[in-house]
């Protein structure tokens, strides 16, 4: 017998399924949501998503090289250009770019790369990134560009989003069609929803993710809004306006979802995304911020390994007492 | 359809062999007979250096309560008592036969002729299993006549044939309905007849509609047998995974046993075996198995006898194919890795599966991303990502905690993993601990 054979256990082949594989499809259903963005917000969606993708590579690359001194880059797998690419779409398309450098840094070096690296990092890096710039910088980055001035960068007009409408002109809210479509102010990648839809699509398709966590956050908020609204339909906004504004779809569907940071069970993410849309319309009715959504997932991840704990898989043969 | 509810995979099944007719390997030079093809004792041996042996001799006794005896399936003189290397790796005592001839021992009904009636009582039946040295043949080698006898306490109601096969490769099972149905049909009868109940269900997964079509028109005149198709998924021929999809019951966890939930489960190569030692006084010392590969030149089907080297199998199939990285006793996804083509084919060899080496090489291990692949996958609904890491952190109470003692390894988990994490050696390797505990713990008691 001229070969020479591996010996090791059984399963003897695997399914091919690979970190890689999984990025890859995260970037594809992001895409959607980018092209609409660069469509509403013009040039200036462009640059900052350029920016932020480019900055968090590069990050993540001097980090591992010169800081951590591994000898393979990690670049290749794919999460630093979704973590530029959410940290881009959390932002309003008119900052400056030194900022959106800065929210980099902290996004892969603080969120990720201190911890060691991708599957170590107890919160959305993206996130981490977002609410660094948020505090930070308040003003710029709350002040978003009207839509539709697709030569306008810095100089662009910026308005109130319709989050920073509620419950004081509920009135002059834009149309359910303009909201869908994204035809409003607010960050370059959260405003349309049709976008977003079409990326949760590919990734349930792709079997990247599964129903649990975005559904439950949606109906959750749903559900909470709409007794608000039953109760006092002056001051609070119908449920469908919630589902369409602010951070909300972005957030169900691509930040909250993120493996490393979300519970392991099936039940597990449902109370993760029951969490996380209280959280969402307790700070967007009663907090000081229009939007919370960023604060809402990063308390669930924290709140994650105490769910691991809790909610355990339903074990085969052993009944519920 | 019915399937089993927690977890599953779906790997490439890759049936080369469904349509290749089952063929007779020829004999070996010499055969060599392990001692312990099977769960439980190893067996001890009757023969001495220089007996002659019949094809059928009983060469080793059972060694215990849990164990099975051991038939010489060549006819020659004993060479010699000695050890050789078998599947599971390690080196283990062995009878080693010169073969001469092929003369059989008078006692068998060698002919063809169906032997439809059975006039031996229940006692009779199971020791003629016993001393025909019946195990389960798909895979796990469980003496069958301890199946047979399951705990007076428990009220069995139903027989399950798994004849699921649910490994990708093999076909030995399936080709064995198509062939042999007649003959599975009495098996069954003679196991309902031990077991005093009167109600069988034939698990056939849907890929194998010839053989559900076989089995239906065989049974559509017998009453108590059923013949249940099944949606594709594996782990369905994992004897508890069977269980829920065929009768929607689930099995607790150890230490309890099918029997508790009424059902007794045998595969369908071990009822045609039993339709052999009852009606026919044959001894189990042939079987089916199923050399295969990608790039195997003649992949088949081949009615072998025991301790056939399994060198000679890979010739017959053309020879070992040039990037062949891993010879594999079972399927891909159970199977058991070969050091070498010496290994004599035993009692659970059910496929030898020659991998090509870019199948076979494992991929750089990752960091864990925490996808919850895993956890989805696990038929047993576990968290093998987390029994991984605290059997590797050694925190064994963790791991009984998370049941770590109820894993099947079947696999799923490892062949879903994105970050190709070794999950199942780390949980095999806490399951050896635990259960040292465990054991540790009840003989204090």
């Amino acid at each position: 017998m001229a070969q020479k054979l591996y010996i090791s256990t059984s399963p003897h082949v695997h399914g091919g399924d690979s970190i890689e594989k999984n990025m890859h499809w995260v970037i594809t259903a992001l895409l959607p949501a980018f092209i609409a963005s660069v469509i509403i917000f013009g040039i200036g969606a462009l640059i900052v998503t350029a920016t932020s993708v480019l900055s968090c590579m590069l990050f993540e690359w001097l980090i591992n090289r010169y800081l951590l001194k591994r000898s393979s880059s990690t670049l290749g797998d794919g999460s630093a250009i979704i973590t530029g690419m959410l940290l881009a779409f959390n932002l309003p398309s008119n900052i400056p770019l030194y900022m959106v450098v800065m929210g980099s840094l902290v996004a892969i070096g603080i969120g990720k790369m201190a911890f060691g690296g991708l599957g170590n990092n107890p919160f959305n890096p993206a996130l981490v990134g977002r609410v660094f710039l948020l505090v930070s910088f308040p003003s710029r980055m709350t002040s978003w560009p009207v839509p539709h001035q697709m030569l306008a960068y810095s100089d662009a007009v910026t308005a109130a989003t319709p989050l920073g409408l509620m419950g004081y002109q509920n009135d002059s809210l834009p149309s359910y069609l303009d909201m869908f479509l994204g035809n409003t102010g607010g960050s370059l990648g959260e405003t349309c929803a049709l976008a977003l839809l079409i990326g949760l699509v590919i990734l349930l398709w792709r079997k990247v993710i599964t129903w649990h966590i975005p559904v439950s956050i949606l109906l959750t908020v749903a559900v909470l809004t709409g007794i608000m609204w039953l109760v006092n339909p002056v001051t609070y906004a119908d449920p469908l306006t919630h589902l369409l504004s602010g951070g909300l779809m972005l957030g169900s569907i691509f930040m909250a979802t993120d493996y490393v940071t979300s519970p392991m069970t099936k039940n597990g993410m449902v109370w993760y995304g029951i969490g996380i849309g209280f959280l969402t319309v307790i700070i967007r009715l009663f907090g000081s911020y229009p939007e919370g959504m960023s604060f809402a997932i990063l308390i669930m991840n924290a709140v994650t390994p105490l769910i691991n704990n809790w909610c355990k898989p339903k074990r085969f043969g052993l009944t519920e007492k | 359809m019915n399937t089993f509810t927690i977890g599953g995979v779906h790997p490439q099944a890759n049936k080369l062999t469904e349509d290749r007719k089952t063929e007779t390997a020829p004999l070996p030079v010499q055969a060599v007979f392990p001692l312990s093809q099977h769960i439980g004792a190893p067996a001890v041996p009757c023969v001495q250096k220089g007996d002659r042996v019949l094809v059928g001799t009983k060469i080793a006794e059972p060694g215990g309560f849990m164990s099975a005896c051991i038939h010489s399936s060549v006819s020659g003189k004993v060479a010699k008592i000695d050890t050789i290397v078998d599947a599971s790796g390690l080196r283990k005592p062995a009878v080693f036969i010169d073969v001469e001839g092929d003369e059989w021992e008078p006692s068998i009904d060698r002919s063809d002729r169906l032997v439809l009636q059975c006039n031996m009582s229940r006692e009779e039946i199971v020791e003629r299993i016993k001393a025909c040295g019946i195990v389960g043949m798909g895979g796990a080698c469980f003496p069958t006549h301890v199946k047979l006898c399951p705990p007076k306490d428990c009220a069995i109601d139903t027989l399950i044939v798994n004849a699921v096969e649910c490994e990708p490769y093999l076909t030995a099972d399936h080709r064995l309905m198509l062939e042999c149905p007649d003959q599975i049909i009495i098996g069954i009868k003679i196991i309902l007849k031990v077991l005093g109940i009167d109600r069988a269900v034939i698990g056939i997964e849907e890929n194998k509609p010839d053989a559900i079509a076989v089995m239906r028109s065989k049974t559509s005149m017998v009453s108590g047998i059923e013949v249940m198709p099944l949606r594709m998924k594996y782990p369905q021929g994992g004897e508890k995974q069977l269980i829920e999809a065929v009768t929607g019951r689930q099995v607790p966890p150890p230490p309890a046993l099918p029997a508790n939930v009424g059902c007794v489960v045998q595969n369908v190569g071990t009822v045609y075996a039993i339709y052999e030692a009852v009606m026919k006084n044959k001894p189990l010392f042939e079987r089916i198995v199923t050399v295969t590969g990608k790039s195997v030149k003649n992949p088949c089907n081949l009615k072998v006898r025991m301790g056939t080297p399994v060198s000679q199998l890979i010739e017959y199939a053309g020879g070992m194919p040039e990037d062949t990285g891993k010879l594999i006793s079972g399927g891909p996804m159970m199977g058991r890795p070969l050091l070498d083509d010496t290994a004599p084919v035993v009692k659970g060899t059910s496929g030898l599966l020659m991998l090509p080496e870019k199948d076979a090489a494992r991929k750089e291990e990752r960091n864990c991303i925490r996808c919850a692949k895993c956890v989805s996958a696990c038929p047993m609904g576990l968290e093998p990502y987390l029994l991984a890491t605290v059997s590797q952190s050694q925190e064994w109470d963790v791991a009984e905690e998370g049941m770590i003692m109820s894993c099947i390894e079947c696999g799923c988990c490892q062949t879903t993993c994105p970050s190709n994490r070794p999950l199942l050696d780390w949980v095999r390797l806490g399951k050896n601990r635990v259960g040292g505990i465990i054991r540790a713990r009840n003989a204090k008691k």
